[in-house]
């Protein structure tokens, strides 16, 4: 594989994400992280569940008293459409196109900042209130779950950012087209991670 | 590893035909995408509209998994050929996870 080797869109093969054996081992391996990353989140989507509501006598804090709707529609939102564009940069890449591909990236990593955002304004207001970390068991399973999910988006937009820079004066070839490949892959993931959040934590917490 | 690079240049005929059937395919992400804002859409307004708990916590469970499938199978590209063994990884973990869950509400108590 020559990593300077130039491509067209005629030349450009039908899959190049497998084209090459270091694809297609990267293809599976990075499903097999995948599997693992599910039994990790059910793990603390477990703990989570056994700990919900409980903790000292006398805490005030539950999570039907303490979750807002509207604030985690707008991240649900957000999450969803990012995981959009991101099939739009594979589409392009798909397409042998690159400035379209590193556009609809910029798209995406602007939309995971801003869903980062949004949890950091939320935990910065639970704390104010006075439910951190260590307010009780709940608390601290409650902040696991959903802060392994943020630490999840934070390294998702590096791992995108990082990608863009390294490769914006490369081009497109086999040797990267794995990598932007797989980074699509892991975003898909952490949307999907979020929808049982937003259903399991919120949704459910909300109605008690 | 040059033995694993196919070098294969298109016609212009079948690459008219590969540019379509891409484009193709971004329109049915496009409907999967309303799907599932559509889902989540009526996940929210059912909680909101404040039905019986028993009632909303299978659906919106349901609708979560309906979601999750929409995700794997297209935006992930699970249904596309040669996805056998990783789709038994997948699986196998989804599997554990719904395990560890079930013990922990069903088995743990405090």
């Amino acid at each position: 594989m020559d990593i300077n080797k130039k491509y067209t869109p005629q030349s450009w093969p039908d899959h190049p994400e497998t084209a090459t054996m270091e694809g297609k081992n990267k293809f599976v391996g990075f499903w097999l992280l995948l599997a693992a990353e599910s039994v990790t989140f059910a793990s603390l989507f477990a703990t989570y569940l056994a700990l919900k509501d409980k903790g000292p006598s006398g805490m005030e804090f539950t999570a039907a008293g303490l979750f807002e709707l509207p604030l985690v529609f707008a991240m649900t939102m957000i999450l969803l459409t990012s995981s959009l564009t991101s099939v739009y940069a594979m589409y392009h890449m798909k397409n042998h196109n690159f400035k379209s591909m590193q556009a609809w990236l910029a798209v995406t990593v602007l939309l995971g900042a801003a869903f980062l955002g949004l949890e950091i304004y939320e935990f910065n207001h639970y704390v104010h209130l006075g439910f951190g970390f260590t307010n009780s068991a709940f608390s601290s399973a409650f902040y696991t779950l959903v802060g392994t999910h943020g630490a999840h988006v934070v390294f998702g937009l590096g791992w995108f950012i990082a990608l863009m820079v390294r490769n914006a004066k490369r081009g497109l070839n086999t040797y990267n087209a794995p990598k932007f490949f797989l980074v699509s892959l892991y975003w898909h993931f952490i949307d999907v991670v979020w929808v049982f959040i937003f259903t399991v934590v919120y949704l459910m917490g909300v109605i008690g | 590893m040059a033995h694993d690079v196919h070098d294969y240049v298109r016609t212009k005929e079948e690459q008219e035909y590969i540019r379509r059937k891409r484009a193709q395919e971004m329109r049915h992400m496009l409907t999967s995408f309303a799907m599932m804002i559509f889902l989540t859409l009526i996940a929210f307004t059912a909680v909101a509209a404040g039905f019986s708990t028993y009632l909303i916590v299978p659906i919106i469970l349901l609708l979560a998994g309906v979601q999750v499938v929409l995700q794997l199978y297209h935006f992930m590209h699970l249904s596309e050929k040669g996805t056998g063994t990783i789709a038994f990884f997948m699986f196998s973990g989804m599997f554990v996870a719904f395990i560890v869950i079930l013990t922990f509400v069903t088995i743990i108590w405090w």
